[in-house]
């Protein structure tokens, strides 16, 4: 059995923040520490008894303003792997529906003692907002089209366990940019880590002076089909097309979808992602999304670890004494 | 785990084994994992992160030697069965377990460098037993320090070593150290040595 005794980049490091907000915040350091813990984190969902004591005792809220299934099941599992408590609240089951404030409420589950806030809301900066307001940590589960930082940590994650290295490759990440918290989150966290970043989609869906953020833009597939590591394809929403933003779901695919034969001038080992729900015959082909070069599975059972690890890193941070403000 | 030692000064007070002392103590608990071993019942070692799961190695080699007949070896963290977990912060970094053939049913020795307070190997125990259920578990240290808070104690020891409290027996293992050698200890008083 190979053991290994060099010590890893983030040795050194130690997780100090009370929240995970997005990845923009981040270090490449604590983005690196993350990513490790996962790593030991995978590890327990192959055993036959799939629980750790690490959060025994603790309570994780999902507290979700906007309908989820894939992420909050993601984060329930996490929490419960770690022999957490958890509670499910969604929006259109609450008093929320009531014109109770997302701040109310808060601040009524701060009074029930829960340990982490696990938030989405489908306005950018409202897990910001409530973090500075309550002691407890708060994990941003997507905010509007803002971060979706968890999202991009699991596909840094399998860039990494895939490719074993993410300095040094190129990423095309496709489709409607400006409307994509994961898009964001992983321009962030893919440039912190060293990769080339190139987003691409019809101008309508790309944001203006997206190059700030350190990537570059292409406006037709066939730029950057043959270069790209990885493919991240991302969902189209059928609202861009109401809106005009497409000039049809059809056109979309012509120009942008990856079919058997978009694929064949792709680099061989290309990794071809997609965050989910897949649009089946839009972004992706079903041949495609079940073929050899994708990871949309692998995706998702990494989701599993990282959340385990940010709800582990996150409910161990020192507390501040400090009053928020 | 208790050793939590970053903020204070210690020196050294004696040298408790020297690297041929260690390769001794090793082969004498090879032989002894070995002699206790009744039938063909079969073991496998289990170290303890970090300086555990170098010694089991080491243990396994020795019992290879012996023996001609290979030993399965695996690695544990023990990090999220810690008792002390939700007082500690940040919480500590978390080490993969790896062990790669099933528990159950086999003679488990957990390997150690120290013994001291016994709740590392508690949180040993623990883990293993989400992992399967062993035959029986043993446990070898390299060193036992005395202090025990719980019910537990070594079926192998390299060398029992009177402590205080307040000392440290600081573990160097070739692996991962510099050097080879195993020392004890004793913090600096204030205002003295500086």
């Amino acid at each position: 059995m190979a053991m290994t005794t060099t010590r890893p980049a983030s040795q050194t490091a130690r997780w100090t923040k009370k929240d995970l907000l997005g990845l923009r915040e981040l270090s490449a350091e604590e983005i690196r520490l993350i990513l490790e813990t996962a790593e030991s984190f995978r590890e327990i969902s192959l055993r036959p008894i799939k629980k750790v004591p690490a959060l025994r005792g603790k309570t994780v809220v999902n507290l979700f303003f906007e309908p989820s299934t894939r992420t909050r099941t993601s984060f329930e599992l996490a929490a419960k792997r770690l022999s957490a408590d958890i509670v499910n609240i969604a929006a259109q089951s609450s008093s929320l529906s009531k014109g109770e404030t997302a701040l109310d409420t808060v601040r009524n589950l701060e009074a029930l003692k829960v340990d982490i806030l696990v938030i989405r809301h489908a306005a950018a900066g409202a897990p910001h907002l409530i973090a500075r307001r309550t002691h407890t940590p708060v994990i941003n589960a997507g905010d509007g089209a803002h971060e979706h930082p968890t999202q991009a940590l699991l596909d840094l994650f399998t860039i990494q366990e895939k490719k074993g290295r993410i300095a040094g490759l190129r990423v095309a990440i496709v489709g409607d940019i400006a409307h994509s918290r994961v898009a964001r989150s992983n321009i962030w966290g893919l440039t912190k880590l060293g990769a080339s970043v190139t987003v691409c989609g019809p101008p309508t869906l790309i944001p203006p002076q997206v190059e700030q953020l350190g990537v570059q833009v292409a406006h037709r597939l066939e730029e950057v089909l043959a270069e790209a590591d990885v493919l991240m394809l991302l969902r189209i929403q059928h609202e861009r097309q109401e809106r005009h933003l497409i000039p049809s779901l059809r056109e979309y695919r012509l120009r942008y979808g990856i079919d058997r034969e978009r694929l064949a001038h792709a680099k061989p080992g290309v990794l071809i992602m997609h965050p989910g729900p897949v649009n089946r015959g839009v972004e992706l082909d079903s041949a495609v999304a079940e073929g050899p070069y994708s990871v949309i599975l692998d995706q998702v059972t990494n989701g599993l670890a990282i959340r385990m690890a940010v709800l582990y890193l996150v409910s161990g941070a020192p507390k501040a004494d400090e009053e928020p403000a | 785990m208790v050793s939590d030692i970053g903020h204070r000064a210690f020196r050294e007070k004696a040298k408790v084994l020297d690297a041929e002392a260690i390769r001794r103590a090793m082969v004498r608990i090879a032989h002894e994992i070995l002699e206790r071993r009744k039938g063909g019942q079969e073991l496998a070692l289990v170290g303890i992160r970090t300086r555990g799961a170098i010694l089991a190695q080491r243990l396994a080699r020795e019992m290879e030697t012996i023996d001609r007949r290979p030993v399965q070896v695996g690695v544990l963290d023990i990090t999220l069965y810690r008792d002390d977990l939700s007082r500690v912060a940040p919480h500590p970094i978390v080490r993969a377990t790896d062990i790669a053939f099933d528990v159950t049913d086999l003679d488990v020795v957990l390997v150690d460098d120290v013994l001291f307070t016994g709740r590392t190997i508690r949180a040993a125990l623990n883990a293993l037993n989400d992992l399967g259920r062993p035959r029986t578990i043993q446990l070898a240290v390299l060193v036992d320090r005395g202090h025990r808070e719980l019910p537990i104690r070594a079926d192998y020891a390299g060398k029992n070593i009177p402590t205080s409290l307040a000392e440290h027996v600081e573990v160097r293992l070739g692996e991962l150290d510099e050097k080879e050698e195993v020392v004890l200890e004793e913090p600096v008083a204030a205002g003295d040595g500086a």
